[in-house]
């Protein structure tokens, strides 16, 4: 660890601000523009304000760096910056109470290497996201850019690349882990003109924000990732289908596909080569459907995004019914990195079948939330307890759900499992898109099946029988079992509907659609049973079958609940026992909160009865000892 | 055309190269259900009932979508297919309002049968003007479906009746697409989409208006097509016998079947057969040719003017009298209409003996007019 030096007021120092959206939502902007004021104000000599893509660790944004000492900030705020310019920018002296402080130890770290979030992770495809200006051509180049293109374009027949991507291993990030080098070599090898490369960045998946951080941290390692597919597939048109809630994505693509024309990596006559490739932007209307890569096809064409069945394959016949490859953005942001470091290089890294690294929103139940890129082959345990600094709160680890709204829930007995394309498919689950979401013991698995259902149902695009009535058919079933409606019949009719669902769908969403069901089913069918048999949530979370109780041995009389319920529930006076009228009660859990600890008079139950008054009774507890 | 030959079912089948698989199958006589396939529209792979099994390829693939190829194994019937069918069949009827579909009485019970269970009277595939015809009764039929597993939960939106010839019950409606294919890929019109998502699609126009407020030209391609009761003419008739013949109203020469009943024209189908429409009808001749032929005032014979009233009289009669008065007149003197009814040749004809003969260019049409 290097010292905090806290005497180099001379040095030269640049302060870079995370303008990925998350912090720019925490006023990235402003908080920017009045950093540049001040040292403007303060005619610092050597100190710039520059901005960078997407950090990963936006639980701690708005965050910034101050280089060369890798200083990391947390939290920042408009209000902090005449701090930061006076005491570190100006005087050397780092601002000690914006340092990233450890969710276990609680100690105060204030270099950016030193976090376990960022020490323990491994970023090729995340590599230059916050380390660069992505609205700088020349700040890409400077890290190398373009070199692995001008290697290609220079050293490699277009087999040879082909060849490289294949040996490295390397898998398709958008879900389906299809090996990248292989897809290249089928539109290299189909017969028709034009060929279209197309980069999938539709990113619809609730949570994920890895291609949004890509695109907006480092857009043009997403470029020449894609002139080197074109290139190697002998693609002449490309297209990059960005949803358009990505305005910033959107920018600064569109920006960093004129800047690369400007040099002469796009265009005609590519570096004096003669490959010529066009790109262009299409902005998606935010169909989660108009990920799947038929009805990407569709929408760029201008028809409704449903997908379609294959064969025939896109290779053979795709975009307006040409050739075409469709890759995810992060596939194509390695690509790059494989050129440079070569195919074994990369192989090395990660599993057997699963090569390299994979990127993961981590949310959730969850200490550090945020963007992860870890090599394949992690286990989930490290991740979630290392990286992601455990469950906040005491709570206890319940199941992790991977792979999207489609993924699956796995329970503790899988936190060794490592984290790879095969693995995750023989639990249940997939590496989707890479979302990764916690939950702890507070958690109803039926819920929580339901909420990602019902995601999916409703972005099914309606055409096929089994996805768009039998979603429907399972999410009413899931409902009225967290209503306490259900039905002895209804674990087997979800099986079934799940297993016919899978089987019978066109498209991978309702393929996958039931899976958080049947993992859950799988995982976790006492709570199923407990809930149907019992009328019991045992998370004590569905309203429908709980109950708050006010312990008549404990209640202090204080009438806090009873001033706090919004439904005028609660019956009682001083110095008297309070009472739940569990007719009037909303289960909103206000006056379990509100009591106060020493008293900890209120409890949640389900299926339980508790001995309590029908009336207010005179308080008999004795005061409890106020302790400290 | 280069032929191939492939397996379905154990049985050695040669299909022409092009087909898809469900194509090949019905040209062997193997029966596959389906419900958005329809032969001259582009496939769908919606309905998901032609699932079969290919060997060497992953997972369950729809007959309809998939190319046939040399050497391939077909499989039709198994029981993961049929597990598969079924439910997806039962998903279907969930949302369909004819509880009778399931029932085993179907056939035998009429509109003011009391029924045993307690399906409502508009509810029974008896009130639906696609009783008999309809494809899902059909399927139903084939794959024996008596009970759903899965809760009904059908919807009674208002019918669209906007449009003079046919209406949209879309709570009738399967959502096979075949409609709005239809309209796009035949007519080229593209009046009717598939709008919103998921449960909530549904067959709409543009800005979901009435059809009569759309761009539709009430061809009526989407009606004939449609498998179910969800759209229908306004008034259905069971001819009792069909006669052959060209519509009347263009030179294009559509071929149909007037459908004829008590000596009267009630209803028309196009020939599919026909090699000018292959079945398609426009609206003129699709819903325009029963009132017409039936109307009390049609004429039926030519009719001559005689003492400046015109009288009924023999084609022989009628030829003469022009053929007599028009050589008085030469050149730009005449002026001829010809009619939009006859055949192209018929007028080719007229406007060459009046050009030719009469010596005039005052030849016109009344299609123009
Ligand atoms: C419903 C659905 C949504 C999808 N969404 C995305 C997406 O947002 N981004 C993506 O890259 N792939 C998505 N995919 C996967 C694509 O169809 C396709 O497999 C992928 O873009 C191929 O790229 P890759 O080989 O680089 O992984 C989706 C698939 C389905 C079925
Ligand atoms: S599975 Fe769902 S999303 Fe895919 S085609 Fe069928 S209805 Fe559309
Ligand atoms: S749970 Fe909410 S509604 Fe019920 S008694 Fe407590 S505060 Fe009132
Ligand atoms: S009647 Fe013709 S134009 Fe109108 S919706 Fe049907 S197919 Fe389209
Ligand atoms: S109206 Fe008829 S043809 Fe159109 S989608 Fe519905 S069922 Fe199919």
């Amino acid at each position: 660890m290097t010292e905090v030096k806290s005497n180099n007021g001379n040095k030269q120092r640049t302060i870079y601000i995370c303008q990925g959206t998350g912090c720019v939502s925490g006023k990235a902007f402003e908080i920017t523009e009045a950093l540049k004021k001040a040292v403007a104000e303060q005619g610092l000599q050597g100190v710039n304000t520059d901005f960078t893509g997407c950090h990963g660790f936006c639980e701690q944004g708005p965050v910034a760096i101050v280089e060369p000492e890798g200083i990391f900030y947390a939290c920042v705020t408009v209000a902090d910056v005449p701090e930061i310019v006076d005491s570190h920018l100006r005087d050397g002296k780092p601002v000690e109470r914006l340092f990233y402080k450890d969710p276990v130890s609680g100690e105060a770290i204030p270099h950016h290497k030193d976090i376990k979030f960022y020490n323990m992770q491994q970023r090729i495809i995340l590599r230059n996201c916050g380390r660069l200006n992505p609205e700088r051509i020349e700040d890409y180049m400077a890290t190398g850019g373009y070199e692995s293109l001008k290697k290609c374009l220079k050293e490699m027949t277009p087999e040879q690349v082909i060849e490289e991507v294949k040996r490295s291993g390397l898998r398709g990030r958008g879900g389906a882990g299809f090996p990248t080098g292989m897809k290249w070599e089928f539109l290299r090898n189909a017969v028709g003109e034009p060929k279209y490369m197309i980069c999938n960045a539709d990113e619809g998946d609730p949570g994920a924000f890895m291609d949004r951080s890509t695109m907006e941290g480092d857009p043009h390692t997403v470029l020449e990732g894609m002139i080197i597919a074109a290139y190697a597939t002998g693609s002449s048109e490309g297209y990059i289908y960005i949803r358009a809630e990505y305005p910033l994505a959107v920018k600064r693509v569109r920006l960093a596909i004129q800047q690369s024309e400007e040099k002469g990596f796009l265009g005609d006559n590519i570096m004096d080569s003669d490959f010529s490739f066009q790109l262009h932007v299409k902005e998606g209307a935010g169909a989660f459907v108009c990920g799947e890569e038929t009805a990407l096809m569709a929408s760029i064409e201008g028809k409704r995004g449903m997908p379609r069945s294959r064969p025939p394959f896109p290779a053979t016949s795709g975009l307006w019914g040409k050739p075409s490859n469709i890759n995810n953005v992060k596939s194509l942001a390695t690509v790059p990195v494989i050129i440079a470091r070569g195919a074994d290089w990369y192989s090395s890294i990660g599993t057997e079948k699963s090569k390299g690294t994979c990127v993961f929103a981590l949310t959730g139940k969850i200490a550090n939330s945020g963007l992860i890129e870890v090599p394949m082959g992690i286990p989930l345990r490290e991740i979630i307890y290392e990286i992601g600094g455990g469950i906040p709160g005491n709570k206890n680890f319940k199941a992790v759900q991977t792979g999207g709204p489609s993924g699956g829930c796995l329970p503790e007995s899988y936190l060794d499992q490592s984290v790879d394309y095969e693995s995750l498919a023989a639990a249940g689950s997939m590496m989707g898109s890479g979302g990764m979401v916690v939950l702890d013991e507070e958690t109803c698995m039926i819920d929580i099946a339901r909420y990602f259902l019902s995601f999916t149902q409703a972005e099914s695009c309606g055409k096929c029988v089994p996805c768009r009535v039998g979603t429907k058919q399972m999410l009413d079933i899931l409902e009225r079992i967290c209503r306490g409606e259900g039905r002895h019949e209804d674990i087997d009719l979800l099986q079934e509907l799940g297993k016919q669902i899978t089987a019978g769908s066109l498209c991978q969403l309702g393929q996958t659609a039931p899976n958080p069901v049947l993992t859950t089913l799988r995982y976790f069918r006492d709570e199923y049973e407990a809930h149907i048999n019992e009328n019991r949530c045992p998370a004590l979370f569905c309203a429908n079958l709980i109950s708050f109780y006010i312990l008549p041995d404990k209640c202090q009389g204080c009438g806090i609940c009873l001033r706090n319920c919004p439904t005028e529930a609660i019956v009682g006076d001083k110095r008297m026992v309070h009472v739940i009228n569990q007719e009037k009660c909303v289960k909103c859990g206000t006056c379990l909160e509100v009591c106060p600890e020493r008293f900890s008079a209120v409890v949640k139950v389900s299926a339980e009865e508790v001995d309590v008054p029908s009336e207010p009774i005179p308080v008999t507890a004795e005061k409890p000892q106020t302790s400290t | 055309m280069e032929k191939i030959n492939l397996t379905i079912n154990g049985q050695e089948i040669e299909a022409t190269k092009g087909m898809t698989v469900l194509e090949a199958a019905q040209s062997a006589d193997v029966y596959i259900p389906t419900l958005c396939h329809y032969p001259d529209l582009e496939p769908y792979g919606g309905c998901r009932l032609c699932i079969v099994e290919i060997e060497n390829m992953r997972g369950l693939l729809t007959a309809c979508t998939t190319p046939a190829t040399e050497g391939m194994h077909v499989t039709t019937e198994s029981p993961a297919i049929n597990e598969v069918r079924r439910m997806t069949l039962e998903l279907m009827l969930s949302t369909h309002p004819c509880d009778c579909l399931e029932c085993h009485r179907r056939e035998r019970c009429g509109p003011y049968d009391v029924c045993l269970r307690h399906v409502a009277v508009t509810d029974r595939c008896v009130v639906c003007p696609s009783n008999g015809t309809c494809e899902l009764q059909k399927v139903v039929d084939y794959m024996v479906v008596r009970e759903l597993r899965v809760s009904k939960d059908t919807k009674s939106v208002p019918v669209d009746i906007s449009n003079p010839f046919f209406d949209i019950d879309r709570n009738r409606c399967i959502l096979c697409a075949r409609c709005v294919r239809a309209c796009q890929e035949i007519t080229g019109v593209g009046a009717i989409d598939m709008a919103y998502r998921g449960y909530a699609m549904k067959v709409a126009t543009f800005g979901d208006t009435p059809l009569m407020d759309s761009i539709c030209r009430s061809c009526g391609e989407c009606m004939v097509r449609c498998p179910v009761g969800a759209l229908t003419p306004k008034e259905t008739f069971h001819p009792e016998r069909e006669v052959k013949t060209i519509c009347p109203y263009c030179g294009v020469g559509c071929q149909m079947y007037l459908g004829v009943k008590n000596e009267q024209v009630v209803c028309i189908r196009g020939d599919e057969e026909g090699p000018a429409n292959h079945g398609r009808l426009c609206v003129k001749g699709r819903f325009g040719i029963a009132e017409f032929v039936n109307h009390p005032e049609r004429l039926t014979t030519p009719l001559v003017r005689k003492n400046g009233q015109l009288e009924e009289a023999s084609w022989e009669e009628a030829l003469a009298a022009v053929a007599g008065k028009l050589g008085n007149y030469k050149g730009d003197e005449v002026a001829v209409i010809s009619s939009a009814k006859s055949t192209n040749e018929d007028n080719y004809v007229m406007q060459k003996f009046v050009r030719a003969v009469l010596g005039t260019n005052n030849i016109d049409h009344c299609a123009r007019l």
